[in-house]
């Protein structure tokens, strides 16, 4: 089965303010060591998907250089490979994309082109790990013209989801895209299945006449000419997008067992780009109490409940606690943070204490403070 | 044409590892959280912008060549020059073994004049060092040299293990001796030479056909040079270099790195170290986790009690478990409230709850007087050992055995675990 990969990595991600200031929301660091692609990317190409366009469109630079080729993840490839699908200029029209649906139908040469027969369209703002080949046989066996994956709405804000219903043989039926009443009790994870025939021949039908949205006028109003069917996903998934808070859990749940054994089992790797760092070091007065440390770290402060990114710097008699600190920061020596997300490369300078309430507070790459 | 190529040796087995050395090669081993030892002399030809780089690969050389593979970790996959792993190969009627360093360097001349250099660099893969080549062959020019040898100052108690060098007052080397009883220079030869490709290639061609030589740059090649009044020069080395070729200095130089400021900084991203590594998630602390003095790799799982050890990638180390001065490689897996003191683990393997490791007298082991002396016990890799067991100082456990099949709770200080029994 030749499936052909899309992954929708455009967005601002509006509610994560100064994160997303400068770069795409599916490029926004996370765990110590990943950006929010790394993991929809990994779940295709570990599916054996060898062709994957990465549709872009806001600041797309930190995205592109973390992509690169796509050698960390097999996608520098001869035949097939990694494809950075960007807005652009023509004889014809000089467009941003108006939609996701848009985005898609101005490269459906990528669509028309390939050999493949399906397409699976993901988001670079998903964190989950899923073996998507039983998705590829549930749509065959259940004769389905799209295949979307869903999960019980428990512990999601349906607010921030669309919503869906489905019959007893998993039949979608209702789907509300982030409406005020929910359709059921089964959210949409935005991942989307079909032969690409039909993709092509929807898009054919729809932009043209203004319709740019995949969801709201693509598959909402076919949902009664189409057999669209729910793939239950019971696994950890998260949206980083959809608010700081929710960020910083998602940081967070790599601090429990549970999630880490899920997400990065050995057995279905998350791949991202090395950069061969020292392993972390903890010195004579550092210590390190229910969090994640990444490579090229020196922590001689005190570090608690934090996910701390490369190559960052806790001086002596520094402390950490329940913070997200990215790649090359440093904390200097008898200062404090808490509950506070710091974005690359910031410096707390010596002895000052910024403390988080209700809201993490949130520091701007290369800020020094 | 390049104007200088690299050729790395790295087919010694390095006995004096013991069983950390039965089935890799010493340039594979393991070193410094996620390294292996090769990966520093690959990295400093990269930093010193030596592209071209053969490996000449011999004793066990199977987990050296997928470390290897087409260099692209090193940045050396490239269209012109590249790693390159050389093997020895038979020729028209028979096949030879390289017989000695210089032997090796002798079998590959075909493929050192396919990039007509004008200067070889001659390194070890057995050392963990940080060095910009460049300053050595700007040295080399500038003396009009026609060799070079890098040396390093170490302690006249020390120098009888290496080969010394007595130079005059410009440096130009006067006498050359292999391991000396009697050594009457602190310069010691760190394995690292220059040559013009126009001289080398006659002096191998020569040595490969004489039957009294053993084939060895040191033995053979520098003498000849220092007899033959050839411009041979002496370069001093100032910095870290460390040839691990015991189980003692293996184990210090790993611990050193777990020491405040030490004398190898991995952490400098002007001369930053590459390898091949796992694709693993940032180490995690667990709540109980008391780690200080400690490297720990990714993918490490901590909720015990380490202090100044090493912990390559994958380590578990589970709840009520001390860990103090050792070294465990990737993947091992340590139960509960075990005691590991003054210990190397290879990789992969299992460690049973409630076990003790290195601890006991310090008794010289009897078998292996020369490689287990040091207080140090080293268990191979793949090994199993069952819950409850005790293992002693200066012990040491085989590869692949499996102390619960085997039904071996104790093996006391200054004994061996090997396929039959404790020896």
């Amino acid at each position: 089965m030749k499936v052909l990969g899309l992954i929708l990595a455009g967005e601002k991600g509006q509610n994560l303010g100064k994160l997303t200031n400068k770069r795409a929301s599916a490029a926004v660091p996370i765990a110590g060591k990943y950006r929010a692609i790394d993991f929809t990317l990994s779940n295709m190409v570990r599916a054996g998907i060898k062709k994957v366009g990465v549709l872009t469109q806001y600041n797309p630079r930190s995205l592109m250089d973390h992509l690169g080729s796509g050698r960390e993840w097999d996608l520098d490839r001869k035949n097939g490979g990694l494809y950075i699908l960007q807005p652009y200029v023509s004889e014809a029209s000089q467009l941003w994309y108006r939609g996701t649906a848009d985005a898609i139908h101005q490269n459906i040469t990528v669509l028309r082109r390939g050999d493949e027969d399906y397409v699976l369209i993901g988001s670079g703002d998903h964190i989950y790990n899923i073996d998507f080949t039983p998705v590829f046989k549930y749509h065959l066996s259940t004769s389905a013209d799209i295949t979307i994956l869903t999960k019980s709405s428990e512990g999601y804000d349906p607010a921030f989801y669309g919503t869906v219903k489905t019959d007893e043989n998993e039949r979608i039926i209702d789907f509300k895209e982030k409406e005020k009443e929910n359709a059921g009790n089964k959210i949409n994870l935005g991942v989307y299945f079909m032969n690409k025939k039909l993709m092509m021949d929807l898009l054919y039908s729809t932009v043209p006449n203004g319709k740019y949205d995949l969801v709201r006028d693509v598959i909402i109003p076919n949902i009664e000419n189409l057999r669209i069917m729910s793939y239950k996903f019971s696994g950890y998934w998260r949206n980083v997008k959809k608010s700081l808070i929710e960020y910083k859990r998602t940081n967070m749940d790599m601090l429990d067992p549970e999630v880490l054994n899920e997400l990065f089992s050995p057995q279905r790797k998350v791949y991202t780009k090395l950069k061969d760092l020292a392993p972390p070091k903890i010195t004579s007065t550092g210590s390190v109490v229910n969090s994640i440390v990444a490579d090229g770290c020196i922590v001689s402060g005190k570090v608690y409940n934090s996910v701390i990114f490369r190559n960052v710097n806790v001086k002596a008699g520094a402390i950490v606690d329940n913070s997200v600190v990215m790649e090359g920061s440093t904390i200097e020596e008898g200062s404090k943070i808490v509950n506070c997300i710091l974005d690359k490369n910031v410096t707390i300078r010596t002895e000052h204490s910024y403390i988080g309430y209700e809201e993490p507070l949130v520091f701007e790459k290369w800020q020094v403070v | 044409m390049s104007e200088i190529i690299a050729m790395i040796l790295a087919g010694g087995q390095g006995t004096r590892l013991g069983v950390l050395t039965e089935n890799v090669v010493k340039p594979a081993v393991p070193f410094g959280g996620k390294y292996r030892i090769i990966d520093f002399t690959l990295s400093n030809c990269v930093n010193s912008s030596i592209y071209t780089v053969g490996v000449l690969t011999q004793y066990r050389p199977r987990v050296l060549s997928t470390h290897l593979g087409i260099g692209r970790d090193w940045d050396m996959d490239r269209k012109n020059g590249g790693l390159f792993v050389l093997s020895p190969y038979a020729a028209a009627a028979e096949g030879e073994w390289y017989k000695g360093t210089a032997h090796a360097i002798a079998q590959n001349i075909d493929f050192i004049d396919q990039f007509s250099p004008r200067y070889v660099l001659i390194l070890s893969g057995d050392h963990v060092y940080s060095m910009d080549y460049n300053e050595m062959l700007d040295f080399h020019i500038s003396k009009n040299a026609d060799a070079t040898i890098s040396c390093i100052r170490v302690p006249l108690s020390e120098a009888h293990r290496f080969g010394t060098v007595i130079t005059d007052n410009i440096s130009k080397v006067k006498e050359f001796e292999e391991k000396p009883k009697n050594p009457r220079s602190q310069l010691a030869s760190m394995g690292v030479y220059i040559f013009n490709w126009k001289l080398l290639k006659p002096l191998l061609i020569e040595d490969s056909q004489s039957e009294k030589s053993t084939h060895d740059f040191g033995k053979d090649i520098m003498p000849k040079l220092v007899v033959g009044n050839s411009n041979f020069y002496a370069y001093e080395f100032e910095g870290y270099w460390r040839d691990v070729g015991t189980i003692e200095s293996f184990w210090e130089a790993n611990i050193d790195l777990t020491r405040s400021m030490p004398a190898l900084n991995l952490y400098d991203p002007n001369w930053r170290f590459y390898t091949h590594s796992a694709e693993m998630p940032p180490a995690f602390f667990g709540n109980d986790a008391e780690v200080v003095n400690s490297l720990t790799s990714e993918g490490c799982i901590v909720h015990g009690r380490v202090e100044s050890a090493v912990l390559f990638q994958g380590v578990t180390v589970k709840k009520g478990t001390i860990l103090k001065n050792s070294v465990i490689m990737t993947n091992v897996l340590i139960g509960e409230n075990c005691i590991i003191e003054d210990s190397i683990i290879g990789e992969n393997s299992i460690i049973g709850d409630n076990s003790k490791i290195g601890i006991g007298d310090r008794i010289k082991n009897e078998k292996y007087p020369n490689i287990y002396s040091d207080g140090i016990s080293v268990v191979g890799e793949g090994v199993t050992v069952d819950e409850d067991s005790t293992i002693g100082k200066n012990s040491s456990i085989g590869n692949f055995l499996n102390t619960k099949k085997m039904r071996i709770k104790t093996v006391p200080s200054g004994k061996n675990l090997r396929i039959d029994g404790v020896v």
